[in-house]
């Protein structure tokens, strides 16, 4: 059977676009200081016309096609599929993309409605660093100042990537203060750009925050799940049974989530970091373990004590330890569209070493974790099960948590 | 209809600012908390801002961030705040409160604008709440007879102000600058502007905050705006005990009667 569809444009609005005000039914929306609200109209004002302009929309897609390398590849995994039940396994490979994860996406997105603003100036904040690596090289690329904020614990376990960023000509800020990780970041970031928003961009580099990031975010990623869905048809004939992404703050699955929302034969699953074990307590299982309120802009799920205080993520991997998700996937566990689970550091790092030795594919440990999903995923749904993984980025930056956690270092 | 109202009657019939000091709850301890605040009643604030320590507080500075942690530090519990607020409504003072909004929404807005009337405290002042995702919070603080103190900025447009203002009550807190809390050595000049643009639209008595730490920049606040609020700074004297606070609402004190308040 196959399932033609018409050429599919991401960037137009639809059902599944939040109200005027961004809420995805009681999430999203715009929990802000005042004094962002003007930046954040006349980011969604610009970009409400951007997306409807066809300059703004083939000047985007001819970047992903000849800066970011798109379309990335859908490849097969069949020794690795071995390991799960005998499902056959789908990666989409935006781990291929410049820059080695799908955070280009957005970036180049954010990147030319900077310009469209007249702004030179962007921030950041990054976790495992390639939100952060993407933003400065977009940032070389089109001419802009970059500054990037990151916790000091993620600049210690990530130096490479602070290399690649100051290779890159952005100026990388250890944030000190409370985790020191992502959640930190982020709360620097938005102190930087309450103080200079008129010449400043914050290029947030999720689908969260205050309205418009979630959708905004959103639609740029939005090609990874348009072309898997064609590759998928080409190369099956079929539609995948479940779609299966990580979950951090959520962008690369909300992406190829929405290349299939429609499709209600396809089963969406989002796995979120286990950590040491959600028993532990040291985990970022947000949406299976954590409750409605607002950080960082919008209502969403978030990880948080008693009295409302935000409570301490933790993974193995930088860019999956936060504590809060985007709103559009706490939409998505409320109305049972998409369905969340989680996969212990572990569950990844076995996936980790279990895809690179049988494919000879090095992923993300963010990608390890939908892998070891797929893993599970596979002995439900058995031999004819077909399973389509994000593989959201590539695991070179990884490699001293991975040779200190497979104890490489003491061998050599 | 609020009770903030009287206060700003008596100042502007005293033809001058209002002076507001702030700090955090349970900073350095509850207690501790509780003898500050006495003292900057005791020596002349008008109105004290009782902060709720929070996790992530993205519109605060290095001073108040801090002060923030040591309270959570120490253990401060959202409940605690009832008892501070208590504590200073006994002893004659007038509090509203000061929180970022996750706290209020977990605890339950109904729950605890009722808790926090019952407490004596007059009305919350909502840094990263706008009225636009406020509902909730105006149906209780309707209920409760509470104050709803919202933000506006620099940027703020002027339909922006218009409706943030129709929706306050009490007070309208102006940011003087764009940027986090902390005390700085001028006051911005967008907020005289700031305060001329949101007169237009209300009558409501409006407050300048961020950046204040002395008395003559009490006094120059004074001279375009309602009243005068100072945090960051009273924060940092708070390391001297009681007698710091004293003296720095006493010199604010002396700032805001030494130049007339426009009548708004």
């Amino acid at each position: 059977m196959t399932d033609e569809k018409p050429e599919v444009d991401p960037h137009a609005p639809g059902q599944h676009d939040p109200d005027t005000k961004g809420h995805f039914g009681p999430y999203g929306g715009r929990f802000m200081p005042e004094a962002l609200i003007g930046a954040l109209d006349e980011l969604s004002a610009e970009y409400d016309k951007a997306r409807l302009d066809p300059e703004f929309t083939a000047e985007f897609t001819r970047l992903l096609r000849d800066y970011a390398g798109r379309p990335s590849l859908l490849t097969e995994a069949p020794r690795f599929a071995e390991h799960a039940g005998g499902a056959r396994v789908f990666l989409k490979r935006e781990d291929l993309n410049h820059t080695g994860s799908h955070k280009i996406n957005n970036v180049l997105g954010q990147a030319l409605l900077t310009k469209r603003m007249g702004k030179e100036r962007v921030i950041a904040e990054t976790g495992a660093g390639q939100h952060g690596v993407a933003t400065a090289t977009a940032c070389a690329l089109m001419g802009l100042d970059c500054v990037v904020y990151m916790g000091e614990v993620d600049t210690e376990r990530q130096a490479l990537n602070v290399a690649r960023m100051k290779l890159l000509g952005a100026e990388v800020i250890p944030v000190t203060s409370g985790s020191r990780t992502l959640k930190d970041a982020i709360n620097e970031a938005l102190r930087d750009w309450v103080t200079n928003v008129d010449t400043t961009h914050y290029l947030l580099g999720t689908a969260a925050g205050g309205h418009p990031f979630p959708v905004m975010v959103r639609n740029f990623h939005k090609v990874i799940g348009i072309e898997a869905r064609a590759q998928f048809l080409e190369q099956t004939g079929r539609l995948p049974d479940v779609v299966t992404a990580c979950v951090g703050g959520g962008s690369n699955a909300i992406g190829i989530f929405h290349g299939f929302i429609d499709d209600p034969g396809v089963r969406l699953v989002g796995i979120e970091p286990g950590g040491k074990g959600i028993e532990t307590g040291e985990h970022g299982a947000t949406l299976g373990h954590g409750s409605p309120g607002m950080l960082h802009g919008a209502m969403s799920y978030l990880l948080q004590d008693e009295d409302g205080q935000t409570t301490e993520a933790y993974s193995i991997s930088a860019g999956l330890d936060y504590p809060g998700v985007g709103p559009e996937h706490a939409w998505l566990k409320d109305t049972a569209r998409a369905e969340y689970r989680s996969a212990t550091d572990d569950e990844a790092m076995h996936a980790f070493q279990l895809l690179s030795r049988t494919e000879g594919i090095i992923p993300a440990i963010e990608s390890s974790h939908a892998l070891a999903g797929a893993l599970k995923l596979g002995q439900e749904l058995g031999p004819e099960g077909h399973i389509l993984v994000n593989l959201s980025g590539r695991g070179d930056k990884d490699m001293d948590t991975a040779a200190k956690y497979f104890g490489f270092y003491e061998e050599s | 209809m609020g009770a903030l109202d009287s206060v700003f009657a008596r100042t502007r019939g005293e033809g001058r600012g209002a002076l507001i000091g702030y700090l955090p709850a349970g900073f350095p301890t509850v207690d501790g908390s509780v003898d500050l605040f006495k003292g900057m009643v005791d020596a002349g604030c008008d109105l004290v801002e009782v902060g709720v320590p929070y996790s992530d507080p993205v519109m605060d500075g290095p001073v108040i961030q801090a002060a923030a942690e040591t309270a959570l530090k120490a253990g401060f519990r959202l409940r605690d705040l009832f008892t501070v607020v208590e504590a200073v409504s006994a002893a004659g003072g007038r509090a509203v409160v000061m929180t970022y909004w996750n706290p209020v929404f977990r605890y339950g807005v109904d729950a605890f604008s009722r808790d926090l009337a019952a407490a004596g405290g007059l009305g919350i002042i909502t840094p990263d709440l706008i009225p636009d995702e406020g509902a909730d919070w105006i149906a209780a603080s309707e209920a409760h007879g509470l104050d709803r103190i919202f933000l506006v900025a620099p940027s703020s447009s002027e339909e922006r102000i218009a409706s943030t203002v129709a929706a306050s009550s009490g007070f309208v807190y102006a940011t003087a600058v764009m940027g986090v809390t902390g005390a700085r050595d001028q006051v911005g000049t967008s907020a005289a502007g700031l305060v001329e643009r949101t007169r237009a639209h209300t009558s409501l008595p409006i407050g300048v905050g961020l950046g204040v730490r002395s008395g003559a920049q009490a006094a120059e606040v004074a001279s375009f705006a309602d009243a005068v609020i100072v945090g960051s700074a009273f924060v940092t004297r708070a390391q001297e005990g009681v007698p710091g606070v004293r003296a720095l609402a006493a010199e604010l004190a002396d700032g805001v009667r030494t130049a007339p308040t426009p009548i708004g």
